[in-house]
């Protein structure tokens, strides 16, 4: 399997690889890890002129504390995120997502902001950040501006970045009673469903990634939670629910309810 | 016993694999090698209206492009077995191009083939070879296959049928038992389509060398001659004696890599047309939808049982798919391999088996992994157990009151199935004692009462199976539609220093024959392994063969080669006696030595071997040298047995399985090498496990594969599986040398069923009987639910 | 583009397209066919390599992206004729048959090992989720895993 031919470009800074974005636009890709996008290109269903390498751009890679907040450079790989102690200590329910990701290798290899860029709805971490209300760093030609993880989200393989930018930091809030409950496929074990509840006394936060073609804020169990699971049975109030081979919708439905429990019983 | 034979002997394969220094055919570079791309069908049946291929060959580093109207028009990939039509019609049996011609069959069949200097640039050019079709209907599932109006594979032919074939006793008489039989146990489920999925892609290399008019055919086969003799005699018609084919190492077959394929032909063809290597490696994709499948059943069946839980009669209808072309073996595998196998380990009076065996918009369906045995294993272990259920009768009681009595083929003759084999000797009850106790049986439907009253969901399920291997002898093979014999050769030359190369025709790829054939050599010459050398996988240094598939190697292949020792003796002892001056029968040999019984005179191995390529002081008449080849055909064929047990635990909440014990306990044959036979059973339960649960090719209402990648076709992975418990009995086969059975397929044959079984158990109480495989959490959960 | 890299100790200097992959460029332009290609879409694990000491799927990384950094493919594992601990397991227990997913085998379980020097069962299994045997049944690899981390921890 071999992509079409393309350039490849190792930016040393954000502003070259912005540069650069803004500059051959669209038929421009970013690469970090690369674990999405690689073997989309090898199979030909993605098909870039240029690739812009981030990976080498040291400051998207530190984990830091911000007051309340840790901030999590774009580049650091899912096994740098699962390893920290600033996470593990502060931000636990990130820890749990990205333990369920891929295996070894790739933890090893891909990146937080690399996994939300390419927004694709089976993965983890979006849940997470949902329920955090974590925001997005993103720097473009304009210049920096923060979106909400309510905001960032848009379908599947979409998101509110413009075509010139690139995301470089994810801003959590201190998190310690948070989790992430997540059903896998058995093939790719992306999130069939995937659960992340961030509680504070009788109030929830829940993130539901794998559910519908976006990523979403169970408002309907949060509203009606008040300390008391059995509101997962609104886990897909108005939301059309995916189905494909591994999981029809009505299946998909159901586990979206057990695993919200599971969540808020966490 | 020896010194080696029945000892876990280390493998010497393994350093290469383990330093990365194995030679698999994709390793090899030769000088001047172009590499290909293939330009295939994104449709499974679609009319090809035109091809244009000017872009693609006025592209960077392109060496040929050629399509069918490019001069292998005419050539086509052979099918190696011939099951004629119930009432005598012959088997129909479309040509299988190489390259397809107005019209795709199915999914990925090749429409060209681009050649060029790297395979980037071939990837490249093949994208721009355009290609207009018109898409049609396409039919997949065999059962629609043969409903009227179906869409046709074959245009020649006015149904989709390439025979029906039945086997047993006569139908009405097992009609009537069934009718009146106490107790009918009925099902209807799919034996589910699967891809092999070794984990080396299939590779080939032909280099034809225009000064020799010779061809080198590297490929990752299962048996290298075969398709030395399939690619001569059939697909390009040239001249055997001028073709090598070499199979170093292969990366895992399990029957995937037994057939000759379009893509070994058209290199080959394509090598001498332009006059320099020719490469291509499959990539996963191609894989999944150009190697041959395996399964494909849709059956309804029937079991009638007496109020004692005896089996009466059984009657079995099914619907087998081919595929879109005759794959090497595919006739046989839901006929011969599959229908024989109907007796099971019971004493059923009447059996009668029906099959129609229909073309589909499909890649090929042939041998995966005990082929047509998984089938019919399945079939009368998901019967027996759910009999079992319907009977109120323990799963492990039903089937002790239906075993066939010990035998072993000695002193009690071997078994007579109503569907014609004669089994060579079993002990079935022994394997499932031994299972119970290994499980602990009575303990664990205590512990099971206890876990259902927490709402826990725990189950167990057994099977009890036999299969047959070392399908032979040749005669009858051929009488049943084979188009070769089902023998092998074994080829022994002593070196005058008295060290030994074994050539066999059998091929290794993962079954340790290096090690394991070395092993029974060494013990039955009394010298040191070390002085064994095993050779395989090169037309050119072994003579002839017929591979590896069906766990023939060691039951056919070990026996030839015991051949071969036996009359490597036999002359050492000639010989010997020369040289002891003693008469060959006071000679007894033993440790590597001739001894003139009674006394310490006596000849080595070694000296009677330089003797032999030396021959001044030699016996009179006789030739030199000590260097036999012996064909080995056999009695018949063998029949390992056993008994699986799977304990699971299911998740009421996903319907997902959790599989918390696996325990195995075979009998097959004697064992040369427990190592490598536990090897061999793991591996195979754990791909019989896969189907059960994970495994399952997908084809959507248009013919296209909608799993066809890693990312959606479910295979186990480490964490899906608990250690696996292995024991096993020995009941010897009464009609090889070496005494053995196989153990290749047996793990995949007996699996499937016991943890299906273990899983319909651990939800019956909730009012379920059966469950469609692969057992998804999706469908166990729905299953739960109705 | 040219990129200079360290392989098993040795530096290579070479002049590639962007667009190969480096399990290719170990395979066909090193001749490093130890690493193998099972299904070029990070599935398997065949590939697998250590990229600064972690485990890495080279079907799923460039070429150009290694520029600069250190790698151990299989064949650097053994010294000379003596085997690695792991190697050595993997023979002692039958952790292999046809070979074709060993070298990723081998290849995870030096990270896995290295991270966790005392793993238990269950964690051998989850280390080795992203590597595909179709012959063993991991049964066997498991055990070896198991023996290696006794073999190294002395």
């Amino acid at each position: 399997m071999i992509p079409a031919k393309f350039n490849y470009i190792k930016a040393s800074s954000v502003e070259e690889a912005v540069d650069l974005l803004d500059k051959h636009g669209s038929d421009t890709k970013i690469l970090s890890g690369g674990h999405s996008l690689l073997p989309a290109m090898k199979l030909r269903l993605n098909r870039p002129e240029l690739l812009i390498d981030i990976s080498g751009i040291s400051d998207m890679k530190a984990i830091s504390e911000d007051g309340d907040e840790i901030v999590i450079g774009a580049n650091c790989t899912h096994k740098e995120i699962l390893n920290a102690e600033l996470i593990t200590s502060d931000l636990n329910i990130l820890a749990q997502a990205a333990e369920t990701i891929g295996d070894i290798q790739v933890r090893n290899r891909g990146t937080i902001g690399g996994s939300l860029a390419h927004a694709d709805p089976s993965s983890d971490y979006p849940a997470v950040v949902l329920a955090c209300e974590a925001k997005i760093e993103v720097t473009g030609k304009k210049g920096d501006r923060t979106i909400d993880a309510s905001d960032f989200f848009q379908g599947i393989f979409t998101t509110a970045l413009e075509e010139d930018e690139i995301i470089t930091a994810i801003r959590f809030p201190k998190v310690n009673n948070g989790n992430y409950q997540k059903f896998y496929q058995s093939a790719s074990r992306f999130a069939v469903v995937g659960v992340a509840a961030v509680k504070n006394g009788n109030e929830v936060k829940v993130g539901v990634t794998g559910v519908a073609d976006t990523p979403y804020r169970a408002t309907a169990v949060e509203k009606a939670y008040n300390g008391n699971s059995d509101a997962a049975s609104h886990a897909t109030d108005g939301v059309e629910v995916m189905a494909d081979h591994f999981a029809d919708a009505d299946y998909r439905a159901h586990l979206a309810m057990v695993y919200v429990k599971k969540a808020l019983e966490a | 016993m020896g010194n080696f034979i029945g000892k876990s002997v280390k493998r010497r394969e393994d350093a290469r694999f383990l330093k990365g220094a194995g030679k698999y055919t994709d390793d090899i570079k030769l000088p001047k090698m172009t590499q290909v791309a293939f330009v295939r069908s994104p449709y499974a049946h679609a009319k090809i209206l035109n091809v244009d291929t000017s872009a693609a060959r006025n592209a960077n580093g392109v060496v040929a492009i050629y399509t069918a109207d490019d001069g292998c028009g005419q050539y086509g990939v052979p099918c190696g077995w011939q099951v004629n039509f119930k009432n005598g019609e012959t088997m129909r049996e479309p040509m299988h191009p190489l390259l397809a011609k107005d019209k795709i069959r199915h999914l990925g069949e090749a429409v060209a083939i681009v050649i060029a200097e790297s395979l980037e640039l071939a990837r490249d050019a093949a994208e721009l070879v355009e290609v207009d079709y018109e898409e049609l209907p396409a039919v997949t599932n065999p059962r629609d296959a043969m409903e009227d109006g179906a869409p046709l594979v074959h245009d020649q032919w006015t149904d989709n049928a390439a025979f029906d074939w039945c086997i047993g006793n006569d139908r009405a008489e097992v009609e009537a038992a069934l009718e009146a039989a106490h107790h009918v146990t009925e099902m209807e489920f799919r034996n589910q389509r699967l891809a092999p999925n070794a984990i080396e892609p299939r590779s080939y290399i032909a280099d034809y060398d225009v000064n020799a008019d010779k061809w080198t055919l590297y490929t990752s086969t299962q048996n290298p001659h075969l398709i030395r003799l399939l690619l001569c005699a059939f697909a390009l018609g040239i001249p055997e004696h001028k073709v090598r084919v070499v199979s170093h190492d292969v990366g895992g077959g399990f029957g995937s890599k037994i057939y000759h394929y379009t893509e070994e032909a058209l290199v080959t063809w394509a090598s001498k047309e332009i006059g320099r290597p020719v490469k291509w490696t499959s990539d996963r994709s191609e894989a999944f939808l150009t190697d041959a499948h395996g399964r494909d059943h849709v059956v309804t069946s029937k079991m009638g049982f007496d109020k004692e839980g005896k089996i009466v009669a059984h009657l079995t209808d099914e619907y087998c798919g081919l595929g879109a072309y005759l794959s090497t073996f595919a006739p046989a595998v839901p006929t011969y391999l599959h229908g024989t196998l109907f007796q099971g380990v019971y004493t059923t009076p009447l059996i009668h088996l029906n099959v129609t065996a229909p073309f589909t918009h499909t890649v090929p369906v042939d041998a995966y992994r005990g082929a047509g045995r998984p089938e019919a294993t399945y079939l009368l272990e998901r019967m027996l157990s759910k009999a079992a259920a319907e009977m109120n009768l323990d799963q492990a009681e039903i089937r002790f009151k239906n075993f066939i009595p010990p035998f072993d083929g000695i002193e009690q003759p071997g078994y007579q199935t109503q569907v014609a084999l004669q089994y060579d000797s079993g002990n079935y009850e022994e394997t499932l004692k031994r299972g119970l106790e290994m499980l602990g049986y009575e303990d664990f439907r205590k512990e099971q009462e206890e876990a259902r009253k927490n709402g826990k969901l725990l189950g167990v399920g057994i099977s009890t199976y036999i299969e047959g291997c070392g399908i032979a002898p040749s005669a009858v093979v051929g009488a049943l539609g084979a188009r070769a014999g089902l023998y092998e050769v074994g080829h022994v030359r002593v070196q005058p220093t008295g060290k030994v190369s074994v050539f066999t025709g059998t091929h290794s790829h993962g079954q340790g024959h290096e090690t394991v054939f070395a092993q029974f050599v060494a013990d039955k010459l009394g010298i040191d392994m070390d002085d064994v050398e095993i050779l395989h996988g090169d037309t050119e240094q072994v003579a002839f063969g017929m591979g590896t598939y069906g766990s023939r190697s060691l039951a056919v292949g070990g026996s030839a080669i015991i051949k071969s020792v036996e009359k490597v003796l036999e002359k050492g002892a000639k010989i010997a006696a020369h040289k002891l001056e003693a008469a060959e029968e006071d000679l007894e040999y033993a440790e590597g030595k001739w001894t003139v019984k009674g006394t310490d005179k006596s000849v080595s191995f070694g000296d009677v071997s330089l003797t032999a390529y030396v021959p001044h002081d030699y016996p009179e008449g006789l030739e030199p040298g000590l260097d036999f080849s012996s064909f080995y055909d056999p009695a018949n064929f063998t029949y390992p047995f056993g008994t699986h047990i799977a304990v699971v635990e299911v998740c009421s909440d996903t319907g997902r399985v959790d599989l918390k014990r696996f325990i195995a306990c075979d009998d097959v044959g004697n064992v040369m090498n427990p190592m490598i036979v536990d090897g061999q059973i793991h591996g195979g339960v754990v791909q019989g496990i896969g189907q059960a649960l994970l495994e399952e090719v997908v084809f959507d209402e248009d013919g296209q594969m909608i799993n066809a990648s890693y990312m959606d076709y479910a295979m186990p992975r480490a964490d899906d599986l608990p250690m696996i418990e292995t024991d096993r009995t020995t009941t010897p086969c009464p009609h090889n040398p070496l005494g053995v059975k196989g153990a290749g397929e047996a793990g995949a044959i007996g699996s499937t069923p016991a943890v299906v079984n273990a899983v319909v158990d651990a939800v019956a109480h909730l009012g379920v009987k059966d469950i469609q495989m692969p057992l998804t959490p999706q469908r166990v959960w729905k299953a739960i639910q109705n | 583009m040219n990129i200079t890299l360290t392989i098993n100790g040795k530096v290579y200097t070479s002049d590639i397209e962007p667009r190969m992959s480096l399990s290719h460029y170990l395979r066909e332009t090193l001749s490093l066919t130890g690493t193998h290609i099972g299904c070029d879409t990070s599935g398997c694990g065949a590939c697998t390599i250590l990229m600064g000491g972690d485990a890495v799927k080279s079907c799923t990384i460039l070429a150009v992206q290694a520029d600069g950094c250190e790698l151990t493919t299989i064949e650097g594992m053994a010294n000379g004729i003596e085997m690695h601990p792991i190697q050595e397991a993997f023979k002692e227990n039958h952790g292999l048959q046809c070979g074709f997913c060993t070298p990723g085998m081998v290849m995870t379980a030096a990270d896995l090992l290295k991270n966790n020097p005392n793993p238990t069962e269950q964690e051998i299994r989850e280390g080795l989720k992203g590597n595909f045997c179709r012959c063993t049944g991991y049964h066997n690899i498991v055990k070896s895993i198991q023996h290696a981390a006794e073999k190294i921890n002395g």
